[in-house]
């Protein structure tokens, strides 16, 4: 026994496990801490999608997927010790799930030559492929979300905001900070009122804000919030009787735990989207038959269909779809980290794809180039129905305002080039 | 039997002073140096240096700047993460002001710059004493890292409000950025690591330590034998600052690379710092070690045994790692309130009478 402890020790202090010819995917999710109640559903659904593809299909073009979960705790230390524990053996994409974590890695995942998605996070300007050779962020972004919210706002005014006062309630962090620049860019083109309301890590303590919310009465709320926050957030304006239809919050603030805990007069609260809610598609039928009945789903397995879930199932769809684009490409099942980069800028989704997969309209139609690693920036709007239990989406597919954005992701990026020395690529 | 007093004659007061006199605890601390400096860089790899080395390494000169603080003076310090930030944000400032200067220099300034803000917030200490003065450098903590978060010109105005260590290198070889080969880094922050423990150890059993030890034990009893109580503990709190400084520009630097002041430098570093301190043993550099250690290994170390090893589900996995290390804690303060450093020092008188302890 104690020899057998010592060889498990030892084995698992040298950390990395066997090399397998197996297409390696690490899931760095947290299942625990503030914001656990986020993280479960997104890795649920990221891990179920590929115990799908290797039940139901046995992998991707014949390979099988060997999924590394790494819990990270949102904290960017531990992300830095699950990727460099789970970084050997060709590990062909990381997911972070946080923007914190995502700017560490940009510079090791370049270096180490290592796609990164970052789906609706992490950093904006990463989007321009040009300088971030490594980096996606298809289908949208932060900057898209901000311009979304602002769009919506322009819609229900008859396009006349510029009486209007918008207050934003963000997470101190990199996360929460990323949209100021292009809501204060948009402020000057609509002509609105701005107000920053930063809210401290892990944001339990909000009381100062929406007093102050009460007191200036702001006639749009928009919230970058995450884990607890957004359930803190949520039951603060429940309590000094905001109109909930006025708040709107970003993608990552807009799931079924956030706004149960407020009960029913959360109803009518916003949220924005960048793929489709609901569980009414085909591939849950096949979740059920190959996952969930014989018994390998992830985590309680009580998450399917929820808004994370379906988001987490996203993601790893867009990478299933993209190693099978690899392997297209270079003509090998068992592909490098390289060669999904390769098929990561050469992706394409369409609306055949889509319903191939059993999943209809779920996302927007986007086409990766070499020049542009974040697709098109389409979102939609979605809202609370406390009665049904769900979000439901209230808008169409529209597009951000580009005209804006697009020269804010030239800038950024190309001081992100210039102060690393990067040259320029696709020319 | 080897580790023993006798025979090895002093013949100088340095030899009887030295900070190992017996034979064998000086050759081990020479084989210690020695694969520190000449095995290990050659053998680690990015999983050794990121997960288990740089942060011990840094850890360790932060726990021993606390310990000087805590340990040999008394005072007690809730703002161990704000002097981090200072020290870190120090070091981007600098580093991206003056890019043609090593990477090193600046390193030493931005603890400095630290002792100086610690000095600072020091200042309190004069008037008031335990617990108060934990309020007062709590106060120091959630200030800095608000200061930080608020003022643009620290982080250079950027999107994210997070700081990024350029590329900066130390002879042709970079320390800091993406490129970093794990030598380097590892090679780099033990350098420091190495220097601050010899200055603390020298200044710690010298007059300064001993005027900081008599305010610690009785501050007044202090004061009648002639020991200027303002000086005795500013300089405690510059000193301190300083190491704890060096170690947040090298958290940032060398080996996280990219900062966001509230996760990084918030409350939780100043407790993590703290226990160190108390775990290794308040008032001994090797306690500093052996406290950064416990705390920074135990976790990744249970992490690899219970999901690596063992295979199990990674959310129980880190709920057992909390309660194991909480518990660890727990029972270390029972069994042995003067920590590691104290069981190294028993397992010493242990080994001079072994193996005829009559």
């Amino acid at each position: 026994m104690k020899t057998k402890l010592m060889t498990a020790l030892v084995a698992a202090v040298m950390a990395a496990g066997p090399a397998m010819a197996d297409l390696k995917i690490v899931d760095t999710s947290y299942r625990t801490g503030p914001y656990g109640a986020n993280g479960i559903p997104f890795s649920d659904g990221y891990q179920d999608y590929f115990t799908l593809l290797n039940e139901r299909d046995g992998g991707i073009g014949g390979e099988m997927i060997n999924l590394v979960e790494c819990e990270t705790g949102y904290n960017t230390e531990k992300g830095v010790e699950c990727y460099e524990a789970t970084k050997g053996d060709g590990s062909l994409i990381y997911q972070p799930l946080s923007t914190g974590i995502t700017y560490q890695l940009i510079p090791k995942v370049s270096a180490d030559k290592i796609p990164l998605h970052t789906m609706g996070y992490g950093r904006t300007s990463a989007k321009n492929g040009e300088v971030f050779e490594w980096v996606f962020n298809y289908p949208a972004n932060y900057w898209d979300g901000a311009s979304h919210a602002i769009t919506h706002i322009l819609e229900q005014n008859d396009g006349d905001i510029s009486d209007k006062s918008i207050a934003l309630v963000y997470h101190n962090s990199a996360y929460g900070k990323e949209p100021i620049r292009t809501l204060e860019g948009l402020a000057e083109k609509h002509g609105y009122d701005l107000t920053l309301l930063p809210v401290d890590h892990p944001g339990q303590e909000q009381k100062s804000q929406w007093l102050q919310i009460r007191r200036e009465s702001p006639d749009y709320v928009i919230m970058w919030g995450w884990g607890v926050m957004n359930q803190v957030a949520i039951q603060e304006a429940v309590n000094i009787r905001f109109p909930m239809e006025n708040f709107i919050g970003i993608w990552w603030s807009g799931s079924e735990n956030d706004v149960k805990a407020a009960g029913d007069r959360a109803d009518g609260y916003k949220a924005l989207t960048f793929h489709n809610i609901g569980s009414n598609y085909p591939i849950y039928d096949d979740i059920q038959t190959h996952v969930v009945d014989t018994g390998k789903a992830a985590g309680a397995g009580d998450q399917i269909g929820s808004v994370l879930y379906n988001r987490g199932m996203y993601a790893a769809m867009l990478a299933a779809e993209a190693i099978k684009t690899a392997q297209e490409i270079h003509g090998t099942a068992a592909i490098t980290p390289e060669m999904m980069r390769d098929g990561m800028e050469n992706l394409e989704m369409t609306e055949e794809k889509m319903a191939a997969l059993g999943l209809p309209g779920f996302g927007p139609e986007f086409k990766v180039t070499c020049e542009n690693h974040g697709g098109n920036g389409f979102g939609a709007v979605s809202q609370w129905d406390a009665q049904a239990g769900e979000f439901k989406l209230i808008t169409e597919y529209f597009q951000s305002d580009q005209d804006i954005l697009q020269p804010l992701i030239e800038e950024d990026s190309m001081a992100y080039a210039k102060e690393n020395d990067i040259e320029l690529r696709c020319q | 039997m080897f580790y023993r007093e006798a025979g090895d004659f002093k013949t100088s007061y340095t030899d009887d002073s030295q900070t190992f006199p017996i034979k064998f605890d000086r050759y081990r601390y020479y084989a210690v140096l020695l694969v520190a400096f000449a095995v290990v860089p050659f053998v680690i790899n990015d999983y050794w240096v990121n997960a288990v080395f740089l942060p011990f390494l840094i850890y360790s000169i932060a726990a021993i700047g606390l310990n000087i603080l805590v340990g040999y003076c008394g005072q007690v310090s809730l703002g161990t993460g704000g002097f981090m930030a200072v020290g870190a944000y120090a070091c981007y400032k600098l580093m991206v002001a003056f890019p043609e200067v090593s990477i090193f220099f600046h390193i030493i300034l931005s603890g400095g710059i630290t002792a100086g803000v610690c000095l600072l917030f020091g200042l309190p200490s004069l008037r008031i004493k335990g617990f108060y003065l934990a309020v007062a450098t709590l106060a120091a903590q959630f200030f800095l890292v608000w200061l930080f978060n608020r003022v643009g010109w620290f982080y250079n105005y950027s999107a994210s409000g997070q700081i990024n260590a350029p590329e900066r290198t130390v002879f042709g070889v970079p320390i800091t950025g993406a490129e970093t080969a794990p030598w380097a880094a590892y090679l780099f922050c033990l350098v420091f690591v190495v220097a601050s423990a010899i200055i603390a150890r020298n200044l710690t059993r010298g007059m300064a330590g001993r005027k900081w030890m008599a305010i610690r034990d009785m501050d007044i009893a202090a004061e009648i034998i002639g020991v200027n109580p303002l000086k005795a503990k500013l300089s405690a709190f510059a000193v301190s600052g300083f190491f704890v400084g060096i170690s947040g520009a090298l958290f940032f630097a060398v080996y996280l690379g990219a900062v966001e002041v509230g996760e990084a430098f918030g409350i939780n570093k100043s407790f993590l710092v703290l226990f160190m301190v108390i775990i290794g043993g308040l008032g001994s550099i090797f306690g500093s070690f052996a406290g950064a250690a416990f705390l920074v290994l135990l976790p990744v170390l249970l992490k690899n045994v219970l999901v690596g090893g063992l295979g199990w589900p990674t959310d129980l996995a880190a709920h057992l790692e909390f309660m194991i290390v909480g518990g660890m804690i727990i029972l270390f303060l029972v069994l042995e309130p003067h920590g590691l450093a104290q069981l190294w020092r028993v397992a010493k008188e242990k080994l001079r009478l072994w193996p005829f302890p009559h």
